[in-house]
């Protein structure tokens, strides 16, 4: 039960890295792949039905951490104190620009936000679980560094996806811009994990990359959403051991009776948010264009 | 002042700023709804008018609710990761499955209705802003379940220093909760309902548009209403805190000694007698217990230490939540008297239903420190003190960092959403064609 409930908790920061990241790849590059305020906010426009959705990937992680355990979910955010801040700073200023940004005659403030609210958790929570694997300064640089790159190239080649004329092209550009930096961080960060699935990560970063260059825009964001699962799963891989050092996950764990309680739950529900949020995408499925 | 102080300064800050939000977007969702399904059901176009003003405030106010709720999740394990540890196995649960059962819905179905209204079939689009909304008051539900068992502890038992659950059906239907829960989303449709009121109010001022008076009555409809069930909610919750929470009920009325036939007090020095033995036990001669005695008491049970909660601060709180609450719902019952059979609501009136805008925010947020200011000094009542709760790790300089930066933050977002609002107020709402249109207005966007 506690080892069903590390990959259930596992499966959740995942779903929120794969989904939030081309969100705060999008949020970053949007100023940078557009022309004037039309394209600007077809850039926006890609992730504006669903980012919200997204994030509630992470309000559940953290959610069901502190249901199943409690120590983890009390150690890390208590250790890890001034960059968590920094993330909800992030995720606050992020969110308001996000849903204002339409709203305000003047939009510099909101973009503003926008950018940096993508940034900041998109570099800080590399770094705090590269921090959390090597406490090391250098590892969490390399391990921000990484994840801030990665999310950036998963937003151009979502926004190469999602969108078409001037902003698909310049998107795919900046993707395959991208892809020259994240390659090497790739090496530097998964190299030091070493397990299979960060090594298969790598090698699906590098298909991205390829896939890009031959304008396989559907199958080059398969690839890097499947490289940020995998680099995801070999980070809690590592962690099942001891989610904290000196902590094990039995130590952590809830009792029998909650983790059985909280199975059911997630059981029942957990299938129909896949089955709405997935029908979100459909819906929104086609690209975002602009008509004159 | 140590990291303890400032740790609960700003567990005070930022939880009651998230709720000058919260309840506008409990109550307002289902507003909006309610005008969306009266346009669906009469296709008269003012209601679609009104469902699109309205949703762009629900809209401007919602993003506020989201992104503090955000930090309130982190809080406890950053600054209480003992309260964490202790309690996770118990608390963590109802935060999960608000997560699972309510965030998703809410934010899912938001994102399809924002960006919904051209792409989906009407009643799709319609349903859509009824799981939002209902969403919305799940979460309400969940949170108050976790926040009613660090007041009355159900379902638990203790091993190694740690509570486990032993019964989930016992904390979700706490009777603590139950009687919070209706409590205080009844209090947010007030707090809703003021705010369109206000806002009619001021727009029934400039013009006489039939549009305005038919959102005002629906909203004195929903804010007279939503008293009847805070003042019953009121009545049991004064009996639950009879038998649960003796101290915060003594505090709150400042009877300071084991009184039989104990009085109300209006005020210091003018009481009603034997009243406070009636709301307690409706019984006019009962004994309530006072907080010097339960001070001694609780020294006998617990050791030494002070058990009393700050004494001004909940006796105030108490009355400023009845006074202010009261005087909102009585605005709106004289307003539907008023306005009876089809009669215009009086200037007079709408001037005040403006004036009255901070009544009901100030009457939830008072309910709110009557409520979690009297639990002092637990954390959870009769297991762990507020005093033992807090992060260890945790240094004064960090709590105050973070202080400092949400404070900032947050003033400064309270500024830009007050000058949005009201801008988007005065603006009024746009004139719509037959088929909804403000997209096509606005972006020249299509798929």
């Amino acid at each position: 039960m506690i080892n069903l409930w590390f990959v259930i908790i596992a499966f959740l920061w995942t779903g929120y890295f794969v989904l939030e990241g081309f969100d705060f790849g999008v949020g970053l590059l949007a100023p940078f792949v557009s022309r004037g305020p039309e394209q600007h906010r077809q850039s926006l426009e890609t992730i504006g039905p669903v980012w919200d959705g997204n994030e509630v990937w992470l309000i559940t992680a953290v959610g069901a951490m502190f249901a199943a355990f409690p120590a983890w979910y009390a150690g890390m955010f208590s250790a890890f104190y001034l960059p968590v801040v920094l993330i909800l700073v992030g995720l606050i200023v992020r969110g308001v620009g996000l849903e204002w940004r339409g709203k305000v005659t003047n939009p510099v403030w909101c973009d503003l936000g926008i950018v940096a609210g993508s940034a900041l958790p998109a570099f800080l929570w590399g770094a705090v679980f590269a921090d959390l694997l090597f406490d090391s300064a250098l590892a969490a640089l390399v391990g921000g560094l990484f994840t801030l790159a990665t999310c950036v190239l998963h937003g151009a080649v979502f926004l190469s996806l999602k969108t078409d004329g001037p902003v698909r092209r310049r998107a795919r550009a900046t993707a395959l811009a991208a892809s020259a930096v994240v390659l090497p961080l790739a090496v530097a960060a998964l190299s030091a994990l070493g397990s299979i699935p960060a090594l298969i990560s790598m090698a699906a970063l590098a298909a991205a990359a390829a896939l890009t260059f031959r304008r396989r825009e559907g199958w080059a964001f398969a690839a890097t959403a499947g490289a940020i699962a995998l680099a995801s799963v070999a980070v809690f891989a590592e962690l099942r051991w001891a989610p904290l050092p000196g902590l094990t996950l039995t130590d952590a764990a809830s009792g029998p009776y909650t983790l059985t309680m909280l199975s059911w739950i997630g059981l029942i529900t957990l299938p129909f948010v896949l089955v709405y949020q997935g029908w979100t995408y459909w819906v929104f499925r086609k690209r975002v264009v602009l008509t004159h | 002042m140590d990291a303890l102080d400032l740790a609960r300064w700003q567990f005070g800050v930022t939880t009651v700023y998230h709720f000058l939000f919260v309840p506008l977007t409990i109550g307002l969702g289902i507003f909006v709804a309610g005008l969306q399904t009266a346009w669906h059901r009469t296709g008269k176009e003012h209601y679609l008018r009104l469902t699109k003003f309205f949703g762009k405030l629900f809209l401007i106010n919602f993003a506020m609710g989201v992104v503090t709720g955000i930090v309130q999740e982190f809080q406890f394990g950053m600054n209480w990761s003992e309260y964490s540890t202790f309690v996770g196995d118990v608390f963590g649960a109802p935060l999960a499955m608000e997560a699972l059962l309510a965030f998703f819905m809410e934010s899912t179905f938001l994102g399809l209705w924002i960006f919904g209204w051209e792409r989906l079939p009407k009643k799709v689009h319609l349903a859509c802003i009824w799981a939002a909304a209902i969403g919305s008051n799940l979460s309400a539900y969940f949170i108050l379940a976790a926040n009613a068992w660090m007041k009355h502890p159900v379902g638990y038992e203790v091993v190694d220093g740690r509570a486990r659950m032993t019964d989930l059906w016992a904390v979700l239907t706490n009777p603590t909760a139950t009687a919070q829960v209706p409590h205080v989303i009844a209090a947010a449709f007030i707090v809703a309902g003021g705010f369109v009121l206000a806002v009619s109010g001021y727009w029934l001022l400039k013009t006489k548009a039939p549009m305005w008076r038919s959102a005002a009555r629906a909203a004195l409809v929903m804010t007279a209403l939503a008293g009847a069930v805070v003042a019953g909610t009121g009545d049991t919750s004064a009996r639950l805190l009879y038998e649960q929470q003796p101290m915060k009920l003594a505090s709150a009325e400042g009877l300071e000694h084991d009184t039989a036939g104990a009085p109300f007090s209006i005020a210091p020095g003018i009481e009603i007698p034997n009243l406070l033995s009636f709301l307690s036990t409706h019984d006019f001669t009962a004994t309530v217990q006072g907080t010097e005695d339960l001070q001694a008491r609780f020294e006998r049970q617990f050791g030494p230490g002070d058990y009393r909660p700050n004494q001004p601060v909940v006796f105030w709180s108490f009355r400023v939540m009845i006074v202010f609450g009261l005087t909102t719902v009585a605005l709106s019952v004289l307003g539907l008297w008023l306005t009876r059979r089809r009669r215009d609501l009086p200037d007079w009136l709408a001037r005040t239903m403006v004036l009255a805008l901070p009544l009901p925010f100030l009457a939830m947020i008072a309910g709110w420190l009557l409520s979690e200011i009297g639990r002092q000094p637990w954390t959870v009542a009769g297991e762990l003190l507020t005093a033992s709760s807090v992060s260890p790790g945790v240094s004064l300089a960090e709590v105050a960092t973070s202080l400092t930066i949400f404070t900032l933050l947050y003033g400064a977002l309270a500024v830009a959403e007050a000058v949005l609002l009201t801008r988007h107020v005065r603006k009024g709402p746009e004139q719509t064609e037959p088929v909804p249109a403000t997209e096509r207005l606005q972006p020249s966007l299509m798929y």
